[in-house]
């Protein structure tokens, strides 16, 4: 190191946002993360004025505050050093776990899902955290071994600790969440480097046990999925003009997106308007953009996505750790599933699973979790950021 | 390029493979969110039009909107029939609770209101028409206390509305029953006919009488509104209407003043029985009424179908208008009808004497004057003022009967007897004038028990003094009499006056032209007038003891005729002011005995009326009574 000179040139002061460390944030995630929620609480604005007597803005409110709340969290997870997770992924999975088994001892109750603990303030639900939770520790778990090349017993180890919280949450029951879970876990393993062969025989293993386990519990009478759930994921297959069935909901919502047209309905909206479309302010959100802001409104949301996930895919290339590479790689898979998952469910391409649209449909669970995803991705940025300005 | 070098930490052999598998990934985004823009591409900008066309009929209810039923008048314009609005309890089944325990207990809690079983009201849900949030109408017409119970508990009865509906008000109760006749619900028959063209189910039409005769102009136009309702079945605003259109106000030929008059009259006397009082020259009904009678407003209200049928099997029939669907033998009420057949044919001059020695023998039987009075030599104004049985026995004897027709038969006939009278009222009945084809007919088939032997010359003999087989209604007599006072011609009756628009527009006068004009000399009109003004005026006439002291000069004739069974009928038909006059009145009384006792008083009564005298109460009526006497 060479003797501290006295300098001539005095140091700027550091701005606001350096010394937030927001220089090192990434700029177009940010500005999408922000365009999303900001768009969420526009459209909750507009479409929900009516749906609680005497409070216009009931969800705006409370979506705004879940924003804060999460971009809070998001700037301060964005500052902490993702890497101290990795010792801690046995107090997070083991905590992770615990909370998804309380819900399912403890949690309240609706429509005959236990999937929420009620807290004094508000109603959190477990497993949107657990999520996140799941992309670090296993990101961790995995990272541990990656030194020696992947034996199928490691594989299948791996595999078991990412399959086991899917299952206490497939008991809650919550089919969507859970699958969100199962696809973390194969994009996390996938982005190892798992030899394609694993994944071969994982694959065909879960198609045997699955198909087996099925027709075993058909033939036993044992039903594996609720009637609701196997009717959600039947009736995309046959759609029915029938408002009894499963396909009413997804048949209105593809009335309402492309009732929007171009431009969209506006205030002449009458398919979410009227609730033709259920759960349009949480699951069905993406048929409000579509009908009341047509193709502009509903591209424009897709665009906004489209820059994250690039964005969340160029961090996993600019981590400085592997460990990072394989959060990102967890995050890149949960929000784009999510995503797709969600709008195609609207657009009358996937069956109907309950899994929310990111950033976009109201609740708090799922807003906070999101946000603590992208402050990851946040921090994982920083971190490269950091590396490289040295 | 410093990507390339990360991330630092990863073996050399993962380094390829990640780059590898960020790639795979990447391109999987891509891939969906390329297949999620091109289907949003497709749904809105290709087949936009399409679900916009979807979203804009969903929802959309057409609602009927009722239009008021024209009002009735009477001729006088004071309003018989109008309308008022009911609250009614609507049902829309679609919001209704979706646990069915919780549906089974609304529903409970609804019949327990409505004081009906919760089946009932299930079946109704059943047997309405489904259409996205078409309400079921459960019950019209709510007290206070359930509406207001109702609007207080709206939380607990989802799905459940209160409406404004037109149900018909009768101002005076049961005036005039029979002739304005009730409305109801269309039913699926009626649907099917031209004349209800326009109408759809649910819609409400006239169901009989004038109701149901002017039912074209009385209903009015139904208008429209197309309502937004949302997911729920909830009105969410309006998309348009087309306003519906009152119907056509009716004025009728009735006074009311006469109709209560009547009516008041057949209720003071207590037994079934009808008048018809009815302008001569037009034939425009004045007041026509039948007792016991009922009260048209139970058909506003929703009853079950066992109520209706009790309604309708009370004691007396009420419901059959015996004023012109009530065929009797009219006694010597029809001793006019005789009259002209042998005046105009020539059996007879009107100075023709029989000697009338209380009896008659035809054939072996013995026949006798209705109380045993020998009246001795009559002529034919005088057989008329004391009705003697033996001189129109002789004219019975001595007139043709063949076939389908008769001298007699013929001139009946001609009076409309026998015939539809061609009211503009449903339900008319034709009567019954027996002719020898007829008789020998039933005979031969064995059809009616009563009809035991062939057509005999003593049929005859008993039609011309109005007994035997003989059925006339009171409207049939009081047109015959009418065509006798009015020089020949055959009105037809009508209660309808004029159709008038919601601005006081004339539409149509209902003025039908007479049916025919009978060919009566004025000698033989003269003649039969002088001999029942007689009876009415004279000492000794047949109606005398109740319209001798009238002031103003009648024509009236008695009747009382047998029935089989029962006490006898008792008749009167009357015509006013004698020798020109303007109104007829006839009136029968089932078990009334002579004509005089119970038949003419109330005739009495009604013209009283007409003639805005001392309104003939019923204390006047039954002291005329009292002194009636005599033979019928």
């Amino acid at each position: 190191m060479e003797a501290a000179k006295p300098s001539l040139t005095i140091a700027p002061r550091p701005s606001l946002i350096e010394r937030l460390g927001m220089m090192r944030l990434d700029p177009i995630m940010l500005f999408a993360a922000l365009g999303l929620i900001a768009f969420s609480i526009f459209t909750l604005d507009n479409a929900t004025s009516h749906e609680v007597a005497g409070q216009p803005l009931y969800f705006v409110e409370r979506q705004g505050l879940y924003a804060l709340v999460g971009i809070a969290l998001m700037l301060g997870l964005s500052r902490f050093d993702y890497t101290r997770l990795r010792d801690l992924r046995i107090t997070l999975y083991g905590a992770m776990i615990a909370a998804i088994a309380l819900v399912l001892v403890g949690g309240t109750a609706v429509r005959g899902s236990h999937r929420w603990i009620e807290l004094p303030l508000f109603r959190f639900e477990p497993s949107e955290l657990a999520k996140v939770v799941l992309c670090v520790t296993l990101a961790a778990f995995v990272f541990e071994r990656v030194r020696r090349p992947f034996g199928l017993g490691s594989t299948l180890r791996l595999l078991a600790l990412g399959v086991a919280p899917a299952a206490l949450v497939f008991l809650q029951p919550d089919l969507g969440t859970g699958i969100v879970l199962v696809v973390i876990v194969i994009a996390v393993l996938f982005v190892a480097g798992i030899p394609w062969q694993h994944f071969a025989a994982i694959g065909a293993a879960t198609v045997l046990l699955g198909g087996g386990a099925f027709a075993a519990g058909s033939g036993l009478g044992v039903h594996l999925l609720q009637g609701y759930q196997q009717d959600r994921l039947t009736a995309f297959l046959h759609p029915s003009d029938n408002p009894q069935d499963a396909s009413y909901q997804v048949n209105q919502a593809v009335i309402a997106v492309g009732s929007g047209e171009t431009v969209g309905r506006g205030n002449n909206s009458t398919q979410t308007e009227l609730l033709f479309v259920p759960e349009r302010h949480t699951d069905f959100v993406f048929a409000v953009i579509g009908e009341r802001y047509g193709f502009v409104g509903s591209a424009f949301v897709v665009l906004l996505y489209a820059l994250l996930f690039w964005r969340a895919i160029r961090v996993m290339r600019l981590s400085t750790s592997f460990y990072g590479s394989l959060i990102a790689g967890g995050i890149v898979a949960m929000l784009s599933f999510q995503v797709v998952v969600n709008i195609g469910m609207t657009l009358g391409l996937m069956p109907v699973t309950g899994i929310t649209l990111p950033l976009m449909s109201y609740g708090g669970s799922s807003v906070l979790g999101t946000f603590l995803a992208l402050g990851l991705l946040q921090s994982i940025h920083a971190q490269a950021r950091t590396e490289a300005a040295r | 390029m410093y990507l390339l070098q990360r991330p630092e930490d990863i073996p050399p052999r993962l380094a390829n493979r990640l780059n590898v598998r960020v790639a795979v990934l990447a391109a999987v985004v891509v891939a969906a969110i390329a297949l999620v823009v091109l289907r949003l591409w497709s749904l809105q900008v290709l087949s936009g039009k399409h679900y916009l066309a979807l979203a804009r009929d969903h929802g959309v209810l057409d609602v009927r909107v009722h239009p008021p039923r024209g009002e009735i008048l009477d001729r006088n314009g004071r309003v018989l029939v109008d309308n008022r609005t009911v609250m009614s309890l609507e049902l829309r089944p679609s919001g209704l609770p979706s646990a069915r325990s919780e549906r089974r207990a609304e529903l409970a809690r609804l019949g327990h209101l409505l004081g009906v079983s919760q089946q009932d009201i299930a079946r109704k849900i059943r047997e309405t028409p489904q259409y996205a949030g078409y309400p079921v109408v459960l019950k019209q017409g709510l007290d206070r206390a359930v509406l207001f119970y109702l609007l207080e508990n709206k939380e607990s009865f989802p799905g459940v509305s209160v409406d404004r509906t037109y149900i018909r008000n009768y101002k005076h109760g049961d005036l005039a029953a029979h002739v304005l006749g009730i409305v109801g619900q269309i039913n699926p028959k009626q649907l099917k006919l031209a004349r209800y063209r326009g109408t759809r189910p649910g819609d409400v039409v006239g169901q009989a009488g004038v109701e149901y005769a002017y039912d074209r102009y009385l209903r009015g136009t139904a208008g429209s509104e197309l309502i937004q309702v949302d997911a729920l079945g909830r009105p969410r605003g309006q998309l348009g209407n087309k306003p519906a259109r009152a119907g056509d106000n009716l004025q009728l030929t009735l006074d009311s003043g006469v109709q209560a008059a009547g009516e008041s009259a057949l209720r003071a006397k207590g037994l079934p029985s009808a008048f018809v009082a009815m302008n001569v020259h037009t034939g425009a009904i004045l007041g026509m009424g039948s007792y016991p009678t009922y009260d048209p407003s139970f058909y506003t209200q929703p009853h079950t179908k066992a109520q209706y049928d009790a309604f309708g099997r009370q004691a007396g029939d009420p419901l059959v208008d015996r004023a012109d669907q009530g065929g009797y033998p009219t006694g010597s009420a029809f001793k006019p009808i005789t009259a002209t057949a042998a005046l105009e044919d020539h059996l007879i001059s009107p100075s023709t004497i029989f000697d009338d020695t209380g009896s008659l023998d035809i054939g072996g039987i013995t026949l006798h004057n209705a109380g045993g009075a020998a009246n001795g030599p009559v002529d034919m104004s005088t057989a008329l003022k004391v009705s003697s049985d033996v001189y129109f026995y002789n004219l019975g004897l001595h007139a043709r009967a063949r076939g389908n027709g008769g001298q007699i038969q013929d001139w009946a006939f001609k009076y409309g007897l026998g015939r539809r009278p061609n009211i503009d009222i449903p339900g008319a009945g034709p009567g019954l004038i027996p002719t020898p084809a007829w008789r020998n007919r039933l005979f031969h088939s064995h059809k009616n028990p009563y009809i035991d032997r062939p057509w005999t010359q003593g049929d005859n003999v008993n039609l011309a003094v109005g007994q035997g087989d003989v059925q006339v209604t009171p409207l049939q007599l009081a047109r015959a009499y009418a065509a006798l006072g009015n020089g020949g011609a055959l009105v037809t009756p009508h209660v309808g006056g004029k159709i008038v628009d919601l601005h006081g527009r004339v539409v149509r006068r209902i003025k039908p032209p007479p049916t025919r004009h009978l060919q009566i000399s004025p000698e033989t009109r003269s003649v039969i007038l002088e001999g029942i003004h007689r009876a009415a005026d004279e000492p000794g006439g047949t109606s005398y003891p109740v319209m001798g002291s009238f002031p103003i000069p009648v024509a009236g004739k008695t009747g009382t005729a047998q029935r089989d069974g029962q006490q006898d009928q008792s008749w009167y038909s009357v015509l006013a002011p004698y020798p020109n006059p303007q109104i007829v009145v006839t009136v029968t009384v089932e078990r009334g005995g002579f004509g005089v006792e119970s038949a003419a008083p109330i005739a009495r009564a009604i013209l009283e009326s007409y003639f805005s005298l001392n309104q003939g109460s019923a204390g006047s009526i039954n002291a005329a009574a009292a002194h009636a006497a005599g033979p019928g």
